[in-house]
């Protein structure tokens, strides 16, 4: 290194770049020196650095070694070389020293294959970086995503726990055996269908894959495809049902084929109570009033609210769009159908100041409000609860709470101040609510 | 008879799983599936300890937790809260909140055994 360099000066390593260059294509020492006219022991010096070089020699080196001069003066080129310092700053060296940064250039001189290792190394990490930063922001921002990941893990839970089970206690009985592996079973199909979907959604593959990783969300996929409305089931009752299961292919899997069955024989009983012959024409005359069609039904509130739902959107008698919630006694969606930017979460709770919740602590008293969502778009909303089929004599009551939703700018009325309300609290925006439970997940 | 645990979660087939190993280690099971009146539940039932998921239909848990430690009579409750992986701020918060311990989906019994055993015995941990 001996008058290579200064105090404070990277050394220059011409040399070693001359040397790895005469390896690579395989000259000898004296070879190289002969064809520039140099001696081997001066050319010796060179490539060791304890020699400068410049001038003609170095021209006619870089000629003899087939390279531009400046690639033997001015070392690494400088992406590689903030690569390499990015590599050594980026990651925590576990042991041994700290990286040398002051001898990149001695490193890629003599390692330069090494340090192309280590340059797309760094590259690779921080493209990997990216996209899981991607991702994560992804996650926490896509409501789809985070509620079909927890649909997956609570399945996975359930699996490993059952199978541990089953693997671990020989002497299980017979009957605890077979519910476990019923439990096993179904819990395989969920995951089946849930590990599809997510894979679905990563792959973009249309809006429909979002809503089917569960039972639950095919059976409302199938609804989905059919607007709602099922002719044959309109004219013929529940005989239609079994051909309208075997024509969906959203519901080929046992748990979501019971679901929609046991929502297509609610739909089917609907339909021979309130005939569509007879009840379009006079929803229509009264623009869709659930008021005014009240006394249709004999006072089922919420047979009326399913049927207005059920109705076919659009066509010559201008059905307007409308949403349906429908939940059980604690609150847990059973049944929706989306309207707009009115988001109906699948999992956990919507916003308790839906009048859907709200009719739980009121059975069978009808409701009407007007509702404003974060956004400022407004829907009318009419929600019941009601007993579903008759409990008997001193037999606790089956509640169910049904809520029908009408965006204001399709014909709604406009009266009145509205209820400010939100998607639930992961989703809602509005910070001072009263009654928000727990912080956005997703703002 | 052993004591006394009252499992909080909806999802009835981990329910199960849960339910007969704890039972098979002695503990004395009851359990709830709805956020909105397992308050009521606790109350009714007093239980030893609480296991305790996050994501409940009508109530979270966390909130659950959070009126749990502000009740004098529940204050000191153990309380072994179940999250799913990925989801850090909820272990976070539940910890925050005056979770004893937390578990991740998925876990194995054997976790949930001797995590419950700490838990029930005064030890306070968390795991990942």
């Amino acid at each position: 290194m001996a008058g290579q360099k200064g105090k404070g000066q990277r050394p220059s390593l011409t040399g070693t770049r001359i040397r790895e260059r005469r390896l690579a294509l395989g000259l000898r020492q004296s070879a190289l020196a002969g064809a520039v006219g140099i001696s081997a022991s001066y050319l010796n010096l060179i490539e060791h650095n304890k020699r400068r070089i410049g001038g003609k020699p170095l021209l006619d080196l870089a000629r003899a070694l087939k390279v531009e001069p400046a690639r033997l003066t001015q070392g690494m080129d400088a992406t590689l070389s903030d690569m390499v310092q990015a590599a050594a700053r980026d990651i925590a060296c576990g042991f041994g020293p700290p990286p040398e940064l002051d001898r990149i250039d001695e490193l890629a001189g003599r390692f330069p294959g090494w340090t192309g290792v280590i340059a797309e190394q760094q590259k690779r990490i921080a493209g990997l970086e990216a996209a899981v930063e991607g991702l994560q922001d992804r996650l926490g921002h896509d409501p789809v995503l985070a509620e079909a990941m927890h649909e997956v893990l609570s399945t996975v839970a359930a699996i490993r726990s059952t199978s541990d089970i089953l693997v671990r206690e020989p002497d299980l009985d017979r009957n605890w055996r077979g519910r476990f592996h019923r439990n096993l079973h179904e819990e395989a199909e969920r995951l089946s269908a849930g590990a599809t979907a997510l894979l679905a959604h990563f792959e973009g593959q249309g809006a429909r894959s979002e809503t089917l990783s569960t039972a639950q969300e095919r059976a409302e996929a199938l609804f989905e495809a059919a607007g709602h409305h099922f002719p044959a089931i309109e004219a013929d009752g529940a005989d239609a049902i079994e051909a309208v299961l075997e024509a969906a292919p959203e519901v080929r899997e046992a748990a979501a084929r019971r679901l929609a069955r046991r929502d297509l024989e609610r739909y089917a009983h609907d339909a021979a109570r309130l005939p569509l012959a007879g009840f379009l024409p006079m929803a229509a005359a009264v623009d869709y009033d659930p008021q005014a069609l009240l006394a249709v039904t004999g006072g089922d509130a919420a047979l009326l609210l399913r049927r207005l739902a059920a109705l076919p959107q659009g066509g010559a008698q201008a059905v307007p769009a409308f949403g349906l919630a429908i939940c059980d006694a604690s609150g847990a969606l059973l049944f929706r159908r989306r309207i707009g930017a009115f988001s109906i979460p699948r999992y956990g709770a919507g916003c308790p100041l839906w009048p859907l919740y709200g009719a739980l602590a009121r059975p069978m008293v009808p409701d009407r409000q007007l509702l404003e969502l974060p956004d400022g778009l407004r829907f009318v909303a009419w929600a019941v609860s009601q007993p579903v089929g008759p409990a008997g004599f001193g037999g606790a009551p089956v509640m169910e709470a049904v809520m029908l939703l009408r965006a204001v700018s399709d014909g709604g009325e406009a009266e009145g101040a509205p209820v400010p309300v939100g998607p639930g609290c992961v989703l809602c925006p509005r910070e001072d609510c009263a009654a928000r439970r727990e912080e956005g997940r997703f703002g | 008879m052993g004591s006394r645990v009252l499992l909080v979660e909806d999802e009835v087939n981990i329910y199960e799983a849960i339910s007969f190993i704890l039972s098979r280690e002695g503990w004395d099971v009851s359990g709830h599936g709805n956020g909105a009146t397992a308050l009521e539940e606790i109350a009714r039932t007093g239980p030893d300890v609480l296991v305790l998921d996050v994501m409940l239909p009508g109530r979270s848990g966390l909130d659950i937790l959070r009126d749990l430690r502000a009740r004098p009579e529940t204050a000191d409750l153990p309380v072994l809260m179940l999250t799913a992986k990925g989801q850090s701020k909820d272990r976070d918060l539940a910890l925050a909140l005056g979770a004893n311990a937390y578990l991740t989906k998925p876990f194995s019994n054997a976790e949930m055994v001797e995590t419950l055993r700490a838990v029930a015995g005064g030890g306070q941990q968390a795991r990942t």
